[in-house]
């Protein structure tokens, strides 16, 4: 291992353990603040009160004046509503298509591989003016199934890039084996394949779903209205209407950040897996 | 089903959305920056007016600057990151949470990650200034300064970048072969010898994925200009991405936008050319 492991003194042990949790809470001090001042009333703002406990906390009203008092309810189930069938089409999607490119031979196999990992690269921007343009014709434009549509499409470039190197790891015999036999393709690859590949999928899903819910750029531009707005676009109006209310800022701060986070605890295991692949194998 | 179109009919759905979302809109962009248009009304053939107009826009000379140094201070991240993963690479009582509780700041939406920071820095709530005037400093206001506020900016990106170069060395240094390094060890090798000689070429992928990630999350900053200056104070802190959509939707200026999004294109594609090459080369 490096660095090398520990020595078993105790002293040291404790020291190590001193500095690891001195350092995290530097690290998430800034959470740590914007979780306090969420639940701070607005005259402990104006007092500039950071780091000392809330004198009279204002929990319930913060947060009841985000639920109540702004759309900040709609924004979220908006998001949901996008985020959702999103991570589960493009999985869909680059599921079958990462099948077709990792146990195909064809021509032109590589070309459309090296196209879905390119895609993943490119900037928003130059795809901004006509997916805009494109979803104003459809009447697409300021609805969550054209936020969604778009979503599903660029997230299946990384999601077949994802899967073909999972599927290519598959031992091919068993596939040979099926199709000798006669087998239907897809029953291979809905009976034989998507079995094995279960956990990069569901990798896959919560790494997707931390993406999608946290867009923000697409949001903007494909919907921004207040009806279909996902969260993150509905934070930035509320800090237009919320200037300098850090509490109420934060409070909506909070509520925006949660499912990714919650999602990231409770499957941490396949998060991390997700996250990391390619950075083991060589 | 044969065998010839099996693979073809598997990829259909995907290929289709990918070609109408991305493929397509790609050639589009390009074709619209030789034009003037205003969005809405008759495309107008410019020729190479939007091209010539960008070298002379001060503007412009300011977002690429700032995109390099978005770029230089970025790639801070890898060797903050690695620093960060070789602390935590240890077997000890709550690793695994302490890890965890490290690379927090990745799954957090960087809409809220600018608006930490924008209170951070606020002249009158904030906490920065709140602790320069206890040390009887002058209050200062980060964003509100043309010199500081790209720099104020960068520094809310490195937070979850960092986190994320972190949790991809980690996987890295659980995958270095022990015995490599313990032989090292019994060679006298240690420090940043070891860490030089015979733990960072094992690292290489790690190196990779994390280098790719930073110089890509570089170029596309958007997100937190938008949250924390929009590209303020006096276009100070724009870069080619900001500059783009404000060009289109606030100028209503559809082609010199897209002129300015074919040219961040260009940068980028040089670089995913270099990209898949290394990756073509890994796969054979």
């Amino acid at each position: 291992m490096f660095p090398a492991p520990l020595p078993p003194k105790p002293a040291i042990r404790a020291a190590y353990q001193c500095v690891l949790w001195t350092s995290l809470a530097l690290w998430l001090l800034p959470l740590a603040a914007i979780m306090l001042t969420s639940v701070r009333t607005a005259a402990d703002i104006a007092a500039a009160n950071y780091w000392s406990w809330p004198a009279d906390t204002a929990m319930v009203e913060n947060y009841r004046a985000i639920f109540a008092g702004t759309n900040m309810l709609r924004y979220f189930a908006n998001s949901a509503l996008v985020t959702l069938p999103s991570v589960a089409a493009a999985l869909l999607l680059s599921s079958m298509a990462s099948y077709a490119l990792a146990t195909f031979r064809f021509r032109a196999d590589f070309l459309v591989y090296a196209m879905f990992i390119a895609g993943n690269f490119i900037p928003f921007q130059i795809l901004m003016i006509p997916v805009r343009d494109f979803s104003l014709s459809l009447g697409l434009y300021n609805t969550k199934t054209g936020l969604a549509l778009f979503h599903i499409a660029f997230q299946t470039g990384f999601c077949t890039f994802f899967l073909r190197g999972f599927i290519r790891q598959l031992p091919g015999e068993m596939l040979e084996a099926a199709r000798a036999d006669g087998v239907p393709e897809w029953r291979i690859y809905l009976h034989i394949v998507m079995p094995l590949i279960l956990p990069a999928l569901a990798a896959l899903a919560v790494l997707e779903f931390t993406f999608i819910w946290n867009d923000f750029f697409w949001g903007l531009i494909l919907a921004p209205d207040d009806q279909s707005r996902p969260v993150t676009v509905g934070l930035q109006a509320l800090k237009g209407t919320y200037r300098a209310q850090w509490h109420l800022l934060s409070a909506g701060s909070i509520i925006a950040a949660l499912p990714p986070v919650v999602c990231f605890f409770w499957l941490q295991r396949h998060f991390i897996a997700g996250l990391t692949a390619g950075a083991t194998k060589g | 089903m044969n065998r010839r179109f099996a693979p073809w009919l598997f990829m259909s759905p995907a290929l289709l959305l990918f070609t109408t979302y991305v493929l397509w809109p790609i050639a589009q962009s390009i074709w619209i920056s030789f034009h003037t248009w205003d969005g809405v009304g008759q495309m107008e053939w410019a020729g190479l007016a939007n091209y010539m107009e960008m070298a002379g826009d001060e503007q412009i000379v300011t977002a690429i600057s700032n995109n390099v140094l978005w770029l230089a201070l970025y790639l801070l991240s890898p060797p903050l990151g690695l620093m960060l993963a070789l602390f935590l690479n240890q077997q000890i009582r709550a690793i695994r949470l302490a890890k965890s509780l490290f690379f927090f700041p990745f799954v957090i939406n960087l809409v809220v990650v600018g608006l930490v920071f924008r209170w951070f820095y606020d002249p009158s709530y904030g906490p920065l200034n709140a602790a320069i005037t206890a040390l009887g400093g002058e209050a200062i206001g980060i964003l509100a300064n043309e010199d500081t506020a790209t720099y104020g900016v960068i520094a809310a990106g490195l937070w979850p970048q960092t986190a994320y170069c972190m949790i991809i060395y980690l996987a890295g240094l659980s995958g270095v072969n022990r015995e490599i390094v313990e032989a090292a060890r019994i060679d006298g090798a240690r420090g940043w010898r070891m860490l030089y000689h015979i733990v960072l070429p094992q690292l290489r992928p790690a190196t990779f994925v994390v280098v790719v990630v930073t110089v890509v999350g570089a170029l596309r900053s958007f997100d937190l200009i938008a949250i924390m200056t929009e590209g303020g104070p006096y276009g100070s802190s724009t870069v080619l991405a900001w500059e783009m959509y404000e060009q289109a939707l606030f100028s209503y200026r559809m082609g010199y936008g897209a002129a300015i999004a074919v040219l961040l294109f260009v940068v980028m594609g040089g670089y995913i050319a270099w990209v898949l090459w290394q990756l073509a080369r890994r796969e054979s």
